[in-house]
């Protein structure tokens, strides 16, 4: 049997990492179990001549079609939006755009402030040094001065505008909107032993530069270095408890199958949105016969995707398409709720650089822009580097039938049953899709682009899985309370996208991390009273 | 992801017919179809996950058609193929991406396009920076994010 450890982190992604090296400095026997493996920059796709090919492949951003076998399946047949994650040393990490806005002020008090949802049992300002902390480890690269957020000043300039970039920031000017050089964390100079970005192109699936920050080469070095163990190609089946309804460990398959059983005084969670509901659903026991944690019936429920609708349109000139960081610049102008509109809350525009070459072949073909025979060539040649392409990431709100729940039939390669998602879009953010769709036209009519179109639901989502585990002071309506620890088990924390309340319409790695940090310091803090 | 199994004679002759029906050469940006030798070598050798895709795209191919694709003639393989993409469905989107995702990396079409034929890695590539007066103007604006009781 495996030696007691005073705590069990499952999963080694941005929350893990993050809750691993702050509370490696408690010199507490810390282990991580982690499904996947590490990644080498050699292993990224910007290494080979069949770079595009492999977004499609090995490196696909949905688990079903890319099918490794560190990976497990997920049934979303029902839901228009399909699940998008990685599993390996990193997690999401070695996979994200590493778009990194902070969540606002208002997205923690929304049922104050509009009425509709829940307020968060914390705040903006409660996690303030933790995003400046966290935005530090990271490397965030960006500009203080943001009059949409709160002043905060990123450790690294940002990435350069170029030409796309410089055509939105016009267009906007000529509109009259907010617009501001995205934070990323893809670092622009030397930093923390990471080279600068020398733009491979679209960055999603890994960075063999090791310009783009994952947690496997930020977090992780640090952590091991203060004593954390990390465990790879175990994948956990269940949480376990004792008589006294404490966590008392986890059982696992090791990487050669073999079942393991590993002790533990403290097991944080940290698996995300979809994963976390998972383990906790396989956890059920005589004692918690709905699932571990899930005296509320709220663990699977509440799941929120962010509805991300995608408009683009072709210029006359070529502009920087894949010889950079999809990342370019944002746009906060309708994030804050306005009584005028048919919706409330709001979203975030995210402009991007457009496409490679394959990649514009293959949508194009799709969407029928691009015929076959020999009109092929001259349609494609209008097409090539010339797409200005603007995300619109709405805020998804949280409603109980959109869910994940246990797949009667579904398992891994391990027998674990899989996740099975449910899941609409709702109504209002129907309407702020369509209200963000109409704002991305205007944009890029302004910019001098043709030939628009918009894509309402992204063929994956953008991989933000969040809410199934949501925190909370109520244990009637909350999964864990305000610092993270289950309201059922007084061992087990939740670090990771499932805490989250409500989902701002911002990519969340940023203040899934910094929600982590808080977490392990609340932890830290109450040593002595952990489990009162 | 290799393939266990393999396409048929058949099937083989058809996808490489389609390939050229989908992408033909062009003199005027002097540039192969997608039915070139080194470009349907690296088209099958290249199915993957899209191998039992295809192979049902080539079936279907061959039923609209009566016969097997490769054996139609030039009018009646344009009327398949247009009967074909009007279907759409997975089929179609894996035949497109497997002959489009090998076609877009062939040295003679990245040249035709005025790129370098090379993996981004290591070279990467050059981004101007850009304007940054264009920021000006929204440096001057009030804070836009509210406050929180």
């Amino acid at each position: 049997m495996n030696e007691m450890v005073d705590v069990l982190i499952i999963g080694s992604g941005a929350s893990g990492a993050a809750a691993a090296w702050s509370l490696a400095d408690t010199r507490m026997r810390i282990l991580c179990l982690e499904q996947g493996d590490w990644m080498k920059p050699s292993d990224f796709p910007s290494n080979g001549r069949d770079w595009e090919a492999r977004r499609y492949a090995d490196f696909d951003i949905s688990p079903n079609r890319r099918a490794r076998d560190t990976d497990y399946p997920v049934n979303d047949d029902n839901s228009p939006m399909k699940v998008a994650n990685f599993n390996a040393v990193g997690g999401g990490t070695v996979m994200y755009t590493a778009h990194y806005p902070r969540m606002h002020p208002s997205d923690f008090r929304v049922r104050t402030l509009d009425g509709v949802a829940d307020d968060w049992p914390i705040d903006y300002a409660t996690l303030e040094p933790f995003f400046a902390e966290n935005d530090r480890m990271m490397g965030v690269s960006g500009l203080a001065g943001d009059p949409a957020y709160p002043p905060h000043q990123p450790p690294m300039p940002p990435l350069p505008l170029g030409k796309t970039g410089a055509r939105y920031a016009k267009a906007m000017n000529k509109l009259g909107w907010h617009w501001w050089p995205s934070d990323t964390t893809i670092a622009t100079t030397e930093y923390d032993g990471r080279a600068p970005c020398i733009n491979l192109g679209h960055c999603t699936p890994g960075c063999a530069q090791g310009a783009k920050a994952s947690t496997d080469i930020t977090y992780w070095p640090h952590a091991i270095r203060a004593g954390v163990e990390l465990r790879t190609r175990c994948r956990v089946r269940e949480i376990t408890t004792n008589e006294h309804g404490m966590a008392s460990g986890a059982i696992y398959y090791d990487a050669d199958g073999v079942e393991q059983f590993q002790p533990a005084e403290v097991v944080i969670v940290a698996c995300n949105g979809i994963g976390t509901p998972r383990l906790l659903l396989n956890s059920a026991s005589s004692r918690f016969p709905n699932g571990l944690a899930n005296s509320s019936g709220l663990v699977g429920k509440n799941l929120m995707l962010h509805p991300w609708p995608q408009v683009f349109g072709y210029v006359d000139e070529r502009v920087d398409g894949d010889r950079a960081p999809m990342l370019s610049i944002w746009s906060k102008e309708f994030y804050e709720t306005d009584p005028n509109r048919d919706f409330v809350r709001g979203y975030t525009l995210q402009f991007t650089r457009g496409t490679g070459i394959v990649n514009e072949a293959i949508t194009s073909a799709a969407a029928g822009r691009l015929p076959w025979g020999q009109d092929h060539h001259s349609t494609y040649r209008k097409l090539f580097h010339k797409r200005l392409q603007i995300g619109i990431a709405c805020e998804d709100l949280p409603e109980e039938h959109n869910r994940v729940t246990l797949d009667p039939v579904l398992k891994d390669s391990h027998g674990i049953p899989a996740p099975r998602i449910d899941y609409v879009i709702a109504e209002n953010c129907r309407r702020m899709m369509e209200h963000g769709i109409a704002r991305a036209e205007e944009i890029l009519t302004a910019a001098g682009a043709t030939n628009l179109h918009a894509a309402r639901v992204a063929l994956n989502s953008p991989g933000h899985l969040l809410g199934t585990a949501r925190m909370g002071d109520d244990p009637e309506r909350s999964v864990v309370n305000a610092w993270g620890r289950s309201h059922d088990v007084k061992n087990l924390f939740i670090v990771d996208g499932s805490i989250w309340v409500t989902s701002g319409g911002v990519n969340p790695t940023s203040t899934i991390q910094a929600l982590a940090l808080y977490v392990a310091d609340s932890m830290k803090k109450r040593l002595a009273t952990l489990f009162d | 992801m290799q393939n266990e199994i393999t396409l048929s004679a058949e099937e083989t002759r058809d996808l490489r017919c389609v390939a050229g029906v989908m992408i033909p050469a062009n003199a005027e940006f002097d540039v192969p179809g997608a039915d070139d030798a080194a470009i349907f070598a690296d088209i099958v050798a290249s199915l993957g996950r899209d191998f039992a895709d295809v192979r049902l795209a080539l079936g279907r191919l061959a039923a609209l058609g009566g016969s097997p694709f490769a054996d139609l003639d030039e009018t009646r393989r344009q009327a398949v193929a247009a009967s074909f993409q009007a279907e759409a469905g997975a089929p179609l989107a894996a035949l497109s991406r497997s002959v489009l995702q090998c076609y877009y990396r062939d040295d003679r079409v990245i040249h035709s396009l005025g790129m370098e034929p090379r993996p981004p890695f290591p070279k990467g590539h050059v981004l101007e920076q850009g304007d940054w007066s264009l920021l000006d103007p929204v440096r001057t604006r009030p804070k836009m994010w509210r406050d929180v009781p």
